[in-house]
């Protein structure tokens, strides 16, 4: 049942989920044009970065000057290239998506397995706690803690820390749910029988059938991670200068957006298009895991 | 936890000219010489007698609360009622015109409001709308200040067209940030009913499609969503602490935001509780009305 191994016994190919659903994908117009677009912000944003890595230090004297040549994004009120913030910005929220989603993914995956794998006590004391964080919103508890980070110096591997130990709960939850229907299943049965270890029953055999679920919803914890870390600089709660996100940029021009539209409208669309992306590329990722979906392809 | 959060005193310890014993005394008001367990029982016993303790500047949290909590209420809940009936109207038409025009129409709309942080929303309409058009009419239209306007006096008829107007963006602002996944969850659930052996029979009955529609799919495909509903309305308050912010509007958000930079603990805990209470209360109805719609559901 290894999702990567993609010969039977016999040498003919086989067909998994994983190939199946990696089929499925490519034909997906809309997921494919996500990660093309996706992958392009991420390569300018990268060589932009690299080869200009002052940009968003250097002051210039051109004060809120509207996208030109020279600086493709215009310039904010104290003269700095929009653009280089932009994309700095840009590659840091990505940075503290993919901290948060790995988090998420792993911690979620564990909890979710041991709950719905065992039950019992461990179980219910797991789904209590997983309660209790459901309980007060994300972002309510984000800014009750946001004074440790922001008297640390608002160090965005902080923040992306505390995002991620959050944010694992509705992975964990439905991991279990995937986990308890499963464990009840024929083959299941048959590998405890045949004396498999738990470590053995849920790695080989559980996960590989929820990774599904587990793929489609990382994805969208990433897209989750970027726009809670948005609304907490935005609220001015977040990454502090000299480290720049979208959000910031964003509270930053909100002031001028009257006069210079640019510096709200470069940020907020950057913002927009990059989570839009992930969506779409989440959606594209449900679709093609769906085996009522496949049947009906065919 | 918000105890640990960070010191209260710090911008007074941080300051070099105040002398050791006034921060001895304030340290004595704010029970911080005792001990957590001792401060958490203190507050909690409070609590029973109605007693939410006093803000850093020594005034009572209970009216602030009740004050702050009357102008966020009016804003959620009416964007939280006329968000429900956008978000299912928009997921049943979508979904009986499933693959056409207007079924992409509208995926694409809720696709783009899902991936739109409220703030851009509330910034957007506030900049490019509600601006302009005051600037165009030469008078205010839309408000994008406060909750109402600070002189405004008389009667609630009277007020009805200045409230209206300092309510018409935030609530809408509010109604974008969560229509969109409600909208989808209820498309899926309703082509989910669709396809369901029940409403087969009924069609080959012969029962015309909009009773089909009203009495077979709606009804059952209600009840999914309103899990949803119980669930994101965390998501919801969440939501109006952004929309407060953008149109400075005086709620509960807005001072809980202030309370939580000043370390003002029984501000923070006020708050808190009354999100949780509010969440807790809301899973309870929906609970409930499942028991109206699906009568297999009994609670002994």
């Amino acid at each position: 049942m290894s999702i990567f191994r993609k010969k039977g016994r016999s040498g003919e190919k086989i067909e998994t989920q994983w190939s199946t659903a990696m089929r499925n994908f490519r034909k997906d117009k809309m997921a494919l044009t996500g990660i093309a677009i996706f992958v392009i912000i991420l390569i300018v944003a990268l060589v932009q970065t690299m080869l200009n890595p002052k940009g968003w230090s250097t002051l210039t004297t051109d004060f809120a000057k509207p996208p030109s040549w020279h600086h493709p994004f215009g310039t904010t009120d104290s003269g700095l290239d929009l653009m280089s913030g932009c994309l700095k910005g840009a590659l840091q929220d990505l940075i503290i998506a993919v901290i948060v989603s790995t988090m998420a993914l792993v911690i979620g995956t564990a909890v979710g397995a041991v709950a719905g794998y065992f039950g019992g006590l461990l179980d219910s004391v797991l789904m209590r706690v997983v309660d209790l964080l459901l309980v007060v919103p994300l972002l309510t508890i984000l800014i009750v803690m946001s004074n440790i980070f922001s008297s640390g110096g608002g160090s965005p591997l902080a923040i992306a820390l505390l995002i991620g130990f959050l944010s694992w709960t509705y992975i964990s939850r439905l991991v279990r749910a995937e986990f308890l229907a499963l464990r009840e299943r024929p083959f299941v049965e048959a590998s405890i029988a045949l004396g498999a270890s738990s470590w053995r029953v849920i790695t080989r055999h559980l996960i590989p059938n929820a990774i599904g679920v587990i793929m489609v919803n990382t994805t969208l914890t990433v897209a989750g991670a970027i726009l809670l870390e948005s609304t907490l600089s935005y609220l001015g709660l977040g990454i502090v200068p000299p480290a720049v996100s979208l959000g910031m940029l964003v509270q930053d021009g909100q002031g001028s957006a009257t006069t210079s539209p640019w510096q709200f409208f470069f940020p907020a669309g950057l913002l927009l298009i990059i989570v839009l992306c992930v969506f779409v590329i989440g959606d594209g990722m449900q679709a093609a895991f769906d085996p009522r979906n496949a049947r009906r392809r065919k | 936890m918000v105890a640990y959060s960070g010191d209260p005193l710090f911008p007074l310890k941080m300051n070099p000219l105040t002398p050791p014993a006034t921060i001895k005394i304030r340290e004595h008001d704010l029970f911080l010489d005792h001990s957590l367990p001792w401060r958490y029982w203190h507050w909690f016993s409070g609590l029973f007698h109605g007693n939410f303790g006093l803000d850093l500047s020594n005034n009572p949290v209970r009216p602030q609360l009740f004050l702050h909590m009357g102008v966020t209420l009016r804003m959620v809940v009416l964007a939280f009622v006329l968000a429900v009936i956008i978000a299912v109207s928009l997921g049943v038409l979508s979904a009986l015109k499933r693959g056409g025009l207007i079924d992409r129409g509208i995926t694409f709309t809720t696709f783009f409001f899902l991936a739109t942080p409220v703030f851009v929303t509330g910034l957007f309409l506030k900049f490019y709308l509600a601006i302009p058009l005051d600037k165009y009419f030469g008078r205010q239209i839309l408000a994008t200040n406060g909750a109402q306007s600070p002189l405004a006096s008389g009667s609630f008829l009277h007020r009805l067209p200045d409230l209206a107007a300092h309510f018409t963006l935030p609530t809408i602002t509010l109604i974008l940030a969560v229509f969109s996944s409600w909208t989808i969850y209820q498309r899926s659930s309703i082509l989910e009913t669709m396809n369901m052996d029940h409403v087969m029979l009924a069609r080959s009955k012969g029962i015309s499609p909009r009773r089909v529609l009203r009495r077979h799919i709606l009804r059952n495909a209600l009840i999914p969503i309103i899990t949803v509903l119980a669930l994101d309305f965390a998501g919801l308050l969440g939501g109006a602490v952004v929309t407060e912010t953008v149109y400075s509007w005086n709620g509960l958000g807005r001072w809980f935001l202030g309370g939580a930079s000043n370390i003002d603990l029984n501000v923070t805990l006020a708050y808190l509780l009354f999100t949780a209470v509010l969440v807790i209360m809301f899973n309870l109805l929906a609970d409930i009305a499942y028991g109206f719609l699906d009568p297999r559901i009994r609670y002994r």
